[in-house]
């Protein structure tokens, strides 16, 4: 599967959560083989970008793009992109290969990598039929991350996609990402740590500041947050 | 879509069906709640007959309250929530897959096992025939409904009792017109086709609410 005019734009866009605004202004352009790390300390908008990214959330502002070649216009962007967060999605009951078999189906299974090879790339193919109950922290990610190949989609959203990997499986996964890179698709990933991929676009959110526009309230520490809460 | 559909209520019935899973929680306390009242009425066949539909209409509608809470708590709990979403279709067609799974996985075993118990109420042929009737064509109604607390209920850590508070009223109707068909079948004059066809007719509208409800309560919770 190769992928041709992927696009993720960004224009002024604004991000919130709760009522509370996290960013504004941000302007980004993406296109097939780049990588964008986000970067920015804790509750920055980090996680709520790429939710807003994937169509989970709305932005509280501003203008988003995610297309690539041979999709309709009206295709929502939450067919485009994958999604890896913080939790792995699986089902402890079900066994590693039958969490992928649901979800290859569930998104649509025309071009993926067959489970037993997408779990070998990121080198957990002996777990294959084990329930996921009883797989380590390390290797209930690696099966999660191998949802992105049985089921492929041009965009990437990753958060901390390398947390709980050990060096040899983040070395791994980082080759699968630079082969993504090659494919055409494009990789978004909020991280903490340098991830050690070749020409990055870094989108610090920590330089996008709220301006209090729009009737949000610009972020405040938490004191005087409840001050204005018991005032109002 | 019809593929993801599928492949969606196949994963929760499989999920439901084993051991931990909702379904036999469902069904256990159906057959006990219809094991138990016999003894508790007394040897009194003619007033059991005439009590049992009510019974186990209400045992039926306490048994799906039962699974329903962890209808969607269960994916949101382990990150799937989110991922089911990454697709074209909108969020009711998820639910909706949803609540057929969780109907097959819960509801279904309760409908399959009532002319057996009825038997436990001294219920006539005719009323065994009227009661499975109306709770298979019922609960459809109790699902959909209950999708809309258990979407609710994803925000809220221990919502079950919230989550039956809010369903319960809206129930009501469901509970009305299936026991009042089945009651026709018992006594004489009254019509069964009346209540019966209202009974349908409430499953068919919260189909549609409940679906947009519970679709619109995890866009909004979940945003």
């Amino acid at each position: 599967m190769v992928w041709t005019e992927t696009v993720v734009e960004l224009g002024g866009l604004a991000l919130a959560r709760g009522g509370r605004a996290l960013a504004a202004d941000l302007d980004l352009k993406a296109q097939g083989g780049d990588a964008v790390v986000l970067v920015g300390p804790n509750g920055s908008g980090k996680t709520s970008l790429l939710r807003v990214l994937a169509g989970l959330a709305e932005p509280a502002s501003g203008d988003l793009r995610v297309a690539v070649a041979g999709a309709d216009a009206d295709t929502p962007r939450s067919a485009l992109v994958h999604l890896a967060g913080h939790q792995d999605g699986l089902k402890a009951a079900l066994t590693v290969r039958q969490n992928l078999i649901f979800w290859q189906s569930y998104y649509g299974d025309e071009d993926g990598l067959p489970v037993e090879d997408a779990l070998a790339r990121l080198g957990v193919g002996h777990v294959m039929d084990l329930p996921a109950a009883v797989l380590s922290q390390g290797q209930k990610r690696r099966v999660a991350l191998a949802r992105l190949l049985v089921a492929p989609r041009p965009v990437w959203l990753l958060d901390e996609p390398t947390a709980a990997l050990d060096v040899a499986s983040t070395e791994r996964f980082i080759s699968l990402v630079e082969d993504h890179r090659r494919k055409g698709g494009i990789v978004i990933a909020a991280t903490h740590m340098p991830l050690g991929l070749a020409d990055l676009i870094t989108l610090d959110l920590a330089s996008f500041p709220p301006d209090g526009a729009d009737g949000l309230s610009a972020p405040m520490d938490e004191e005087s947050y409840w001050l204005a809460e018991a005032k109002s | 879509m019809a593929q993801p559909f599928r492949s969606l209520i196949a994963r929760d019935v499989r999920l439901a069906i084993r051991v931990g899973g909702g379904a036999l929680v469902g069904t256990l306390f159906f057959l006990a709640v219809i094991g138990t009242v016999p003894f508790g009425i007394g040897p009194d066949l003619n007033l059991l007959s005439r009590i049992g539909p009510a019974i186990m209409w209400i045992a039926a509608l306490l048994a799906t309250l039962i699974g329903l809470e962890r209808l969607f708590q269960s994916d949101k709990d382990d990150g799937a929530l989110d991922l089911l979403r990454l697709t074209d279709a909108p969020v009711s067609v998820f639910v909706i897959a949803k609540v057929i799974a969780h109907w097959l996985g819960a509801s279904l075993p309760l409908v399959i096992a009532t002319p057996l118990l009825s038997l436990l109420l001294a219920l006539e042929p005719r009323a065994i025939l009227a009661l499975t009737a109306t709770l298979a064509v019922g609960t459809p109604a109790l699902s959909f409904l209950g999708a809309v607390g258990a979407a609710l209920a994803v925000t809220l850590r221990r919502g079950a009792l919230l989550m039956a508070v809010i369903i319960l009223p809206f129930s009501i109707p469901v509970l009305i017109f299936g026991v009042a068909a089945t009651r026709a079948a018992i006594v004489e004059p009254d019509p069964f086709w009346p209540p019966f066809a209202l009974l349908v007719a409430t499953s068919l509208i919260y189909a549609v609410v409940g679906t947009l409800g519970a679709a619109a309560t995890i866009k909004i919770n979940d945003g």
